[in-house]
C-alpha cells in the first residue's frame, strides 16, 4: 500500500445520490432518458446544477462523452471505463484520484440502462471472430446464468455449498425489499419457494437469478472541502480497489473463488485503515444468490468456502447481525444489467439515515461491492460518515 | 450438409491454425517453446511468459471435466436440444476449455467433476468443426 493512497482517505466525498424517476418496465423511456432523470436527482441531491458538473464518468464505449451530450453537458474530464456491473464502483476510485489531482472538481457518475426494454441500448454485440464467438458462444453459452452456474458447480463441488444455502440469500434479500417501498419484488419468500422455482441453468433456479429492469442512477463527487458547503451530509471516500482478471468465464483463473475481488477488496481495506467488524452495512452486488456469497469469502469476511455457513439462519437479513443488501438487491429491487450503482446509492442513503423502515442503525461505515463481467472484474468501496 | 443454425467461429490469423486442425478433427494447441507451457485460446504472444516462440502442436485430446452445467433455458437458435451440458475441460496438456459434454446424459446427477472424457469433433459447415467431448 503506497503512502499516497492512505493520503487520499476522505480527501474526496459523495455529495450527491440519485436513481431515475421510476424503474421496472418502461418503454417509454431511453436509456439515456434514465441516465437523465437519475443525473437530475442525483445534483438536486447534491445541491449542484448540471454546469457544476465538469466530468463525467459512465461506463460503456463512447459513453461518457454521449451521455455528457445528451445532458448538454461539456465536461473537462471524460471516463467511460468499461468492467461491467462494477464499472461506477471504479469510477468512484478514479474520480477520486481525479479530484484530488485538481484535473476536475465536480464529477457525475451516471447509469442509465433500458435492460428489459432495450430502448436506445449502446451495442454490446461482438463479431463472429470475437473470442467469444469462436471459443464460447458455439457451445450454447446463454448469457450470464450459464456462465455464473459454472462457477456455482464448481463452489459446490469444492466446499459442499448447497442449492439450499444459496437460496437462504433470495430470501434474506427479500426481507430487506420487503422494507423499501420502492422495491418491485415484495412478496413473502422462502427457501422451499426458490428451490421450487425452475431451473434456467443448473444448479441455478429463476429466484437464485436477478431482475431484469428498466433504471438508472447517479452519484456526484466533489471534494471534501467543497462537500462541507453543500447541504447534505458528505459521505467520505475512505478506501477503494478494483481489479481484472479475464472477461471470458472459460478464462476464470479459479471457479470457486473470486480473485478480482480479493484484490479489489485488499486494497480497498487497506487504504480505508478499517477492519471487517466496522462494516456497518454490505452492499454486495447480486446478480446471482451465489455472488455474495463469494464476495464475503474473497473480501475476508469469511474464509474460502465459508460464505454459505456465513449467510445461513437470516445473518444477512434485518435483524441479523450482517445487514447486507438492504435495498433489496439486484434479485428484489431492480437490476438494470449493470447493478453496481445502486450499491452507491443505497450506500449513500443508509450513511445518511435516509432509509425509513429499513435503516440500519447507527450506520457510520458501509461497503459497497461491485462484480463484473462474469466474475471478471470487481470493484469495491469502503465510505463513511467521518474520517477516522 | 443441412443448415448449422449455431453460431460457427470465424477465424482470425492466430486462430486459423486451431480451426484447421479442428476441421481434420486434431485438436491442436499452440505451445510456447520460452516457458513450456500450452496455450488456449490461441495468441500472438504466449499469456504466461509474453514469448513469441509459439509452436503449434497436435495434443491429445483427453482431459477431465473441471466444472459444467446443465441448461434448461438455451441460447436462441442454438442446435442442441436443451436440456445440455456446457462443460469446462481441463485438458491433459493444461490449458482449460468451454465444450459441450455429449454422450451424457443431461442429469446433474451423472456427470461428475473430474470425469475423463475425450475431444469429438462434429463438422458444423464445410470449414468448420466444433470440438466437443465424450466419456473416455
Amino acid at each position: 500500500m503506497s503512502r499516497d493512497l492512505r493520503r487520499m482517505r476522505g480527501r474526496v466525498a459523495i455529495v450527491g445520490a440519485g436513481e431515475s424517476d421510476e424503474h421496472g418496465k418502461l418503454p417509454g423511456k431511453s436509456a439515456f432518458a434514465l441516465h437523465a432523470e437519475a443525473a437530475r436527482n442525483a445534483l438536486a441531491d447534491a445541491g449542484l446544477k448540471k454546469d457544476d458538473v465538469d466530468a463525467v464518468f459512465s461506463a460503456g464505449l463512447w459513453m461518457g462523452s454521449e451521455t455528457a451530450e445528451y445532458m448538454g453537458i461539456r465536461p473537462r474530464y471524460v471516463d467511460g471505463t468499461q468492467i461491467g456491473g462494477c464499472s461506477f464502483i471504479a469510477h468512484v476510485q478514479h474520480a477520486m484520484a481525479a479530484i484530488d489531482a485538481g484535473i476536475c472538481d465536480v464529477a457525475l457518475i451516471t447509469h442509465g440502462e433500458s435492460g428489459a426494454s432495450r430502448v436506445a441500448m449502446p451495442g454490446t454485440r461482438f463479431g463472429a471472430d470475437s473470442w467469444r464467438l469462436q471459443f464460447e458462444a458455439p457451445f450454447g453459452l446463454a448469457g450470464p446464468p450459464t456462465g455464473y452456474a459454472l462457477a456455482a458447480t464448481r463452489h459446490m463441488h469444492e466446499f459442499g455449498t448447497t442449492s439450499e444455502q444459496l437460496a437462504e440469500v433470495a430470501v434474506s434479500t427479500r426481507k430487506w425489499a420487503m422494507r423499501n417501498p420502492r422495491a418491485l419484488m415484495r412478496d413473502p419468500l422462502t427457501v422451499a419457494d426458490v428451490l421450487a422455482s425452475r431451473v434456467i441453468s443448473w444448479p441455478f433456479h429463476l429466484l437464485d437469478c436477478c431482475l431484469v429492469t428498466d433504471a438508472g442512477g447517479a452519484v456526484v463527487l466533489t471534494s471534501a472541502e467543497r462537500a462541507k458547503e453543500l447541504p447534505k451530509k458528505p459521505v467520505y471516500v475512505l478506501g477503494t480497489g478494483e481489479a481484472s482478471t479475464h472477461v471470458m468465464v472459460s478464462q476464470m483463473p479459479d471457479f470457486a473463488r473470486w480473485d478480482a475481488a480479493r484484490m479489489a477488496g485488499e486494497r480497498a481495506f487497506a487504504m480505508a485503515g478499517i477492519r471487517h467488524e466496522d462494516i456497518d452495512v454490505a452492499e454486495l452486488y447480486d446478480a446471482f444468490t451465489l455472488v455474495p456469497i463469494m464476495a464475503l469469502e474473497a473480501l475476508g469476511f469469511c474464509k474460502p468456502g465459508e460464505g454459505g455457513a456465513f449467510v445461513a439462519n437470516g445473518r444477512t437479513a434485518p435483524g441479523g447481525d450482517f445487514p447486507m443488501n438492504t435495498n433489496g438487491g439486484g434479485l428484489s429491487y431492480t437490476h438494470s444489467g449493470m447493478y453496481g450503482m445502486f450499491t452507491l446509492v443505497e450506500a449513500v442513503r443508509q450513511l445518511r439515515g435516509e432509509c425509513g423502515e429499513r435503516q440500519v442503525a447507527d450506520c457510520k461505515i458501509a461497503l459497497c461491492h461491485g462484480l463484473g463481467g462474469m466474475f471478471s472484474a470487481a470493484a469495491t468501496l469502503v465510505a463513511g460518515t467521518e474520517v477516522p | 450438409m443441412p443448415e448449422y443454425s449455431g453460431p460457427i467461429p470465424v477465424p482470425t490469423p492466430e486462430t486459423r491454425p486451431f480451426w484447421d486442425a479442428a476441421r481434420r478433427h486434431e485438436l491442436s494447441l499452440q505451445h510456447c517453446r520460452t516457458c513450456g507451457r500450452y496455450v488456449y485460446y490461441p495468441r500472438a504472444a504466449c499469456p504466461h511468459c509474453f514469448g513469441v516462440d509459439l509452436a503449434w502442436e497436435r495434443v491429445s485430446g483427453r482431459g477431465t471435466v473441471h466444472t459444467f452445467t446443465v441448461v434448461q433455458r438455451g441460447q436462441k437458435g442454438f442446435p442442441l436440444p436443451t436440456p445440455y451440458v456446457i462443460a469446462i475441460v481441463e485438458l491433459a496438456e493444461g490449458p482449460r476449455l468451454m465444450t459441450n459434454l455429449v454422450g451424457v446424459e443431461p442429469d446433474p446427477a451423472k456427470i461428475k467433476i473430474g470425469m475423463p472424457v475425450e475431444v469429438v469433433f462434429e463438422d458444423v459447415s464445410a470449414e468448420v468443426a466444433l470440438p466437443r467431448f465424450r466419456p473416455a
